[in-house]
């Protein structure tokens, strides 16, 4: 076996060891259209779960209007903005509601659809939707 | 032929998909399911990713359906597959693929039954990759031209074990994908040669690798490397490439270019040329 025919297998290996980059957040609240932007997002973010039948029983009876306060303030201090977060922890809330790992990507999903709505940039989109991964281990199977 | 109707199988497959709505649950984001390898596992083009294929997540079935063609200077592969996942956990694969001699004159045909199981991790979530085994089961359906120029058996076992891992937020805020594969096989020319040969007759452990770069949600570039062993003395066995250019217009569809760079097969030199495969899922 020639060394130089395993190089691209050590490369890609190192590759999967790295670190994701961190992301430039006061340049994403820009990219997201800051407070106003972000808060519009939410909302056409919530329009397409209540449009999803994969997911919207989880939301019957909640309150949109404050969930929607709070996911902006979320979004908004999450992605370097001037908000402060001012509801629970994501562990705290989503405890009990059971949600699965499909679940969780429908959500998303309707995310992407309302960024895509927003005329969100691909790399604001990709920053976004990387902080919100981290995330999945505090919503799901819980 | 004997291949008709099993690409007929595909086709009707196929043409189910693209007219259909899709009533599968597809609990994956689109492009995780990947396309399908010309030995009908998810992954790539030449190289099985450690990515189950369809949209099946935890408790969903998926299913897809494909044709391959790669068309390089002496030769001609045409592949058709189908595989089945439950529970982004098994993958069962079938393939038929037949090798025109375009040059050298004849056919050589090949059945691969395969399975796959993920047995760690994530693609997309959590900071380690998702790792899958898989095993192939390869037959030849004609042996003659592979036992004439010294290949030992006509059918075979390949072990392989994958990772996977995808960034979302990757360089240049692109999303993207590495895959490295290390395989145990004793196959010529992925098995279309047949099995062991006189210059070798043990299992050898293969590396294979992709990367690639979402350009945005629908569109993918990148390439594969897939090195192979060199078993018969009769010609010189070479590493196989492509780069390749992914198309998933939505989750049903999947549509794969690429420039294959083949090596050397059965003596001929410099096998390039050009790769197109189609993938439905259900
Ligand atoms: C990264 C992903 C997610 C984020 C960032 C997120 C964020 C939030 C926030 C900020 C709240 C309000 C917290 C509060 O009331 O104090 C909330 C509530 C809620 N979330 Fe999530 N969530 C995520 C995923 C999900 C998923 C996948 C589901 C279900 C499919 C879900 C279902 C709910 C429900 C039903 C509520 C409202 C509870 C109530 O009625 O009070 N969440 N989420």
């Amino acid at each position: 076996m020639r060394w130089i025919n395993v190089l691209p297998g050590v490369l890609v290996t190192f590759a999967l060891l790295l670190p994701a980059p961190a992301a430039a957040k006061t340049e994403l609240y820009s990219a997201l259209g800051e407070e106003a932007g972000i808060s519009r997002l939410m909302e056409t973010f919530l329009l397409e779960i209540a449009a999803d039948e994969r997911i919207v029983e989880h939301f019957i009876d909640t309150d949109i209007e404050r969930l929607h306060r709070l996911l902006t303030e979320q979004i908004c201090e999450l992605v370097g903005g001037p908000c402060v977060y001012s509801g629970e922890d994501m562990v705290t809330v989503h405890t009990g509601m059971g949600i699965s790992h499909a679940e969780f990507n429908a959500l998303v999903e309707n995310l992407m659809t309302a960024m895509d709505a927003e005329g969100i940039p691909v790399g604001a989109q990709n920053q976004l939707l990387a902080l919100l991964a981290e995330m999945h281990p505090e919503v799901v199977k819980l | 032929m004997h291949t008709n109707k099993f690409v007929g199988v595909a086709l009707a497959g196929l043409a189910l998909a693209v007219v259909q709505p899709v009533y599968a649950d597809q609990g994956r984001f689109i492009a995780t399911g990947a396309a399908t390898t010309i030995d009908g596992a998810g992954g790539g083009g030449i190289v099985p990713w450690a990515t189950l294929s369809s949209y099946a997540e935890e408790g969903q079935w998926g299913a897809t359906a494909s044709l391959t063609e790669v068309n390089v200077d002496d030769f001609a592969l045409s592949v058709s597959a189908a595989s089945l996942t439950f529970d982004n956990r098994f993958e069962f694969s079938i393939a038929r693929q037949r090798f025109d001699l375009s040059t050298i004159g004849g056919e050589l045909e090949q059945d691969i039954i395969g399975v796959k199981t993920r047995l760690y991790g994530d693609l997309i979530y959590g900071d380690l990759p998702q790792i899958s085994a898989g095993i192939q089961y390869k037959k030849n359906r004609r042996f003659d031209l592979p036992s004439a120029v010294g290949a030992v058996d006509d059918s075979g076992l390949d072990y392989y074990v994958s990772a996977a891992k995808a960034w979302l937020d990757g360089p240049f805020h692109r999303t993207w994908l590495a895959n490295v594969t290390l395989r145990a096989t004793r196959a010529n020319q992925t098995g279309l040669l047949g099995f062991g040969g006189d210059q070798n007759d043990d299992y050898k452990l293969m590396t294979e690798a992709a990367v690639g770069m979402f350009i945005n949600r629908h569109w993918a570039v990148g390439m594969e490397y897939k090195q192979k062993p060199n078993n018969l003395s009769f010609a010189d066995e070479q590493h196989w490439r492509d780069y390749f250019v992914a198309y998933f217009p939505t989750k049903s569809v999947a549509l794969v270019a690429a420039y294959a760079d083949l090596g050397s097969i059965a003596g001929l030199d410099a096998q390039e040329g050009i790769y197109v495969s189609l993938q439905a899922t259900f």
